[in-house]
């Protein structure tokens, strides 16, 4: 990051003493109408819009379950996502979701750059619209720097308290939205304003706030220059083929301040009018080329065409082109096409393609029955009076749907094995309809014992079949049974028992 | 040391004057807010300094002003702890053992406490998770040397076994054959013995000669068949668990002179809940009646 990059002419850097720590240079970005504008605050009021009614969105579940479309129940350690529910062990769909996310930005900025950054980034929308309170409130760019030069005065004052108090109630807003996306949104917001609610709540809440508050108040480009890993590593997704904005300096080259009436023959399209850099939000100029600083927003481009406009010169000046072709046009060859295809982009899709793939089957084949066997340690095993060997078992059974169920449990082995199931308080139950309650696991004791003939070898494999006997669902687990070393003592607790010497 | 600030002529940008091998620094200064965040760090660990103890002042420490200490919060949350216990563990000090069984949650809780307090107090001589070993029996079996209920369990473990310290304890004693019988005499019985459960198969004479000393000196605690006597805490001879070992060897040599095990009585130890939770525990561990 370069302090020229903030740096808006007129600063000779020749003559600047070197300084470890650098003042902030305030950047005050001018309103900008046109096209790319109009479609930024479109997409703002969509994504704000999703942002805020999400948590609002009811949805039936039956009885004594959240009714919330979207709800991550950290106490209760669900996530709901409309006729979806998330396990805690089941988080993996949401890192697969998540890398997902990240290789379909890797594609997106492979082909179109910082589409991301510029338009769809929380960092840039709340940014925008605290920007633009600020433009309601302070004036414009040339109005704004007049004041903040200016002596406090009561204009001056009462116009900072109220952009604040705004900027305070939009960050309030934005953190107690978040809440909602983890406690029962209406439930929470009048607990939150009556102070009814935990201090876990206000805390979050008053965190979400306050970060908000200072990211898109007063950080703004510094979150996305100094913060954000992003801009660090995404040129590595670019590549010559890569639409980005761009200053077609062939065409601009050499600029100047015109005169009414002058002839552009001689010179370059640029009339130096600044323009470009006064709209930029992180304060740039994008005729130096491409730069980390820059998040793709396009404002310039309607800045720049409005100039061109008014000169009647074609507009475009400042643009969205590849790299390749800027080089084309500025040697005078004809136009290349922006290749879509290419090794880069075909790996990125080809790896959306097989992990969309990989969570469709996931998703589609997932049960919501589960089995765990813990086989017991201590005793190992135990000789019952008959000489026959038992074995015993911790079995989870998981019922992940919201109605209890019966479960068939059916264990497979060699023949004369015998399986009983307990309720970990010893009780017996039928193993051929075990209940247990919705939306838990229900640990049970399981005792497999088998004739000592009929034991073939130390460690027996054996499975354990559960079966949702309302829905059918199924899991197998496969464990072992543990008998005594054969030809030992059939007690193999006394092995270790000498004899005592006969008198 | 800065050695020599001077201008980069590729990107017209100052240096920092430090060079490495040739290789000069180009002056990029922090954002001035990212001190500030250091600085506020470094005042936040001051403050934090003075509130909670972390200076070490020879042989003691300075407390902090707030007077913290993660000893006492663990106290605290201790007693948090056992006042939530209090209500189920009284109900369980309260309720008959039978009873504690047939209310499932009350159970459960006694299984888990009972697992604790076995860890702690009965391991020693039964073995983790109740294997028993050699001398000390597997609470995990069928095999009950003075009954597997629950109530017997209970009485088992306040009273002990043989416990000189208990006027209840449970007590029998078997006599020392060596001096009674020959040395043939307890071959030939221990034979019999271990036939009665199929562990020997001696011929014809011997198992009528066997059959004829156990039922002239043993059948009146073992019973008529080997079956035990739970009265006295006689074992079951005719099944495969044998305390004491199962080798023919073994057997005679627990003929000959016997040992007899004893378990201490818990019932002035540990706390009546804890006996009941154990009691809950050992019959829940597969073998109870
Ligand atoms: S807005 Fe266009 S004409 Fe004006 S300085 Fe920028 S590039 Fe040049
Ligand atoms: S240079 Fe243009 S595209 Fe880049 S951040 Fe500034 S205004 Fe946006």
């Amino acid at each position: 990051m370069s302090t020229s990059g903030i740096d808006m002419g007129g600063h000779d850097e020749t003559t600047a003493p070197p300084a470890l720590f650098a003042n902030r240079l305030k950047v005050y970005a001018k309103a900008v109408q046109g096209p790319v504008r109009r479609i930024k605050w479109a997409l703002l009021v969509v994504m704000l819009g999703v942002y805020y009614i999400l948590p609002w969105i009811r949805w039936d579940r039956g009885p004594g379950r959240p009714d919330q479309a979207l709800l991550l129940d950290l106490e209760g350690r669900r996530g709901y996502f409309f006729d979806l529910e998330i396990w805690p062990d089941e988080i993996y769909y949401l890192a697969g979701l998540l890398i997902f996310g990240a290789v379909l930005l890797f594609l997106v900025t492979s082909l179109y750059g910082r589409l991301w950054c510029g338009y769809a980034c929380p960092q840039t929308v709340w940014t925008d619209l605290f920007m633009w309170v600020e433009r309601k409130i302070e004036g414009d760019r040339a109005e704004r720097i007049r004041r903040d030069k200016a002596a406090l005065s009561f204009d001056k004052a009462w116009r900072k308290v109220a952009k604040h108090g705004a900027w305070v109630l939009i960050a309030a807003a934005t953190g107690g939205a978040w809440i909602m996306y983890y406690r029962d949104a209406p439930t929470v917001t009048m607990e939150i304003l009556t102070g009814q609610a935990s201090a876990t709540v206000y805390s979050m809440f008053a965190l979400f706030t306050i970060t908000t508050y200072t990211l898109a108040g007063w950080a703004r480009e510094q979150v996305c220059t100094y913060m954000c890993p992003w801009p660090r590593f995404q040129a590595a997704m670019l590549d010559d083929q890569t639409v980005t904005v761009t200053y077609q300096a062939w065409r601009g080259e050499p600029r100047g301040k015109y005169r009414k009436g002058e002839s552009f023959d001689l010179r370059g399209d640029c009339v130096d009018c600044t323009q470009c850099v006064q709209v930029c939000p992180t304060g740039i100029d994008i005729r130096d080329g491409i730069q980390l600083e820059c998040i793709n927003c396009g404002l310039c481009v309607d800045a720049c065409n409005n100039v061109m406009d008014k000169l009647h010169r074609p507009s475009a000046l400042i643009t969205w082109d590849t790299f390749a072709n800027q080089a084309a046009l500025a040697k005078g060859e004809p136009p290349r096409h922006m290749k879509i295809i290419r090794p880069r982009t075909l790996i990125y899709a080809g790896l959306i393609v097989v992990l969309g793939a990989v969570m469709m089957t996931a998703m589609l084949t997932r049960t919501r029955v589960d089995a765990t066997v813990i086989r017991d340690r201590a005793p190992l095993f135990v000789t019952l009076s008959d000489g026959s060997i038992r074995n015993g078992y911790t079995l989870k059974i998981t019922n992940r749907r919201p109605e209890g169920s019966d479960f068939a449990v059916v264990v497979d082995g060699p023949e004369g094995l015998i399986a009983t199931v307990h309720t970990p308080d010893g009780r017996e139950l039928p193993a051929d309809s075990v209940e247990v309650r919705g939306d838990t696991q229900g640990a049970l004791r399981m005792f497999i014992a088998m004739p000592r003939k009929a034991i073939p070898e130390e460690q027996t494999p054996i499975n354990v079949h559960i079966r949702n006997l309302t829905t059918g669902e199924e899991a197998s687990v496969a464990t072992v049974f543990v008998a005594p070393p054969s030809g030992g003592d059939r007690t193999q607790r006394t092995n270790s028992v000498a004899p005592v010497q006969m008198p | 040391m800065p050695t020599k600030i001077e201008k980069d002529t590729a990107t017209g940008r100052m240096t920092t004057g430090h060079e490495w091998d040739g290789i000069k620094e180009l002056n990029t200064p922090l954002p001035k807010w990212w001190l500030w965040v250091f600085y506020a760090c470094i005042a936040f660990s001051a403050v934090w300094v003075v509130l909670y103890p972390g200076i070490p002042l020879g042989t003691t420490y300075f407390k902090g002003v707030l007077g913290y200490s993660t000893r006492v919060e663990h106290a605290e949350n201790l007693a948090a702890v056992e006042a939530g216990r209090a209500d189920i563990l009284a109900k369980i000090r309260s309720t008959d053992v039978s009873d504690i069984l047939k209310d499932p949650e009350t159970a459960t809780y006694a299984v888990a406490g009972g697992r604790v307090a076995f860890a702690e107090n009965c391991a020693a001589c039964h073995a983790a998770g109740g294997a028993g070993q050699a001398g000390y029996p597997a609470l995990g079996d069928d095999d009950w040397l003075w009954g597997g209920d629950i109530h017997a369990i209970r009485q088992t473990l306040l009273h002990g076994i043989r416990s000189a310290t208990d006027a209840d304890t449970r007590t029998s004693q078997m006599p020392a054959f060596g001096e009674i019988l020959d040395r043939n005499q307890i071959q030939t019985v221990a034979t019999y013995v271990l036939s009665l459960s199929g562990a020997a198969d001696p011929a014809p004479a011997v198992k009528t000669e066997g059959a004829q000393i156990f039922a002239d000196n043993c059948a009146s605690c073992h019973g008529e068949t080997g079956q035990g006597g739970r009265d006295f805490g006689a074992p079951n001879l005719a099944d495969q668990v044998w305390l004491y070992g199962g080798s023919l060897d073994q057997v005679a040599a627990q003929v000959a002179q016997p040992r007899h095990g004893v378990m201490p009585n818990w019932g002035g130890r540990l706390d009546d809940a804890t006996i009941n939770m154990l009691a809950v525990y050992v019959h829940s561990l597969g073998g109870g009646e």
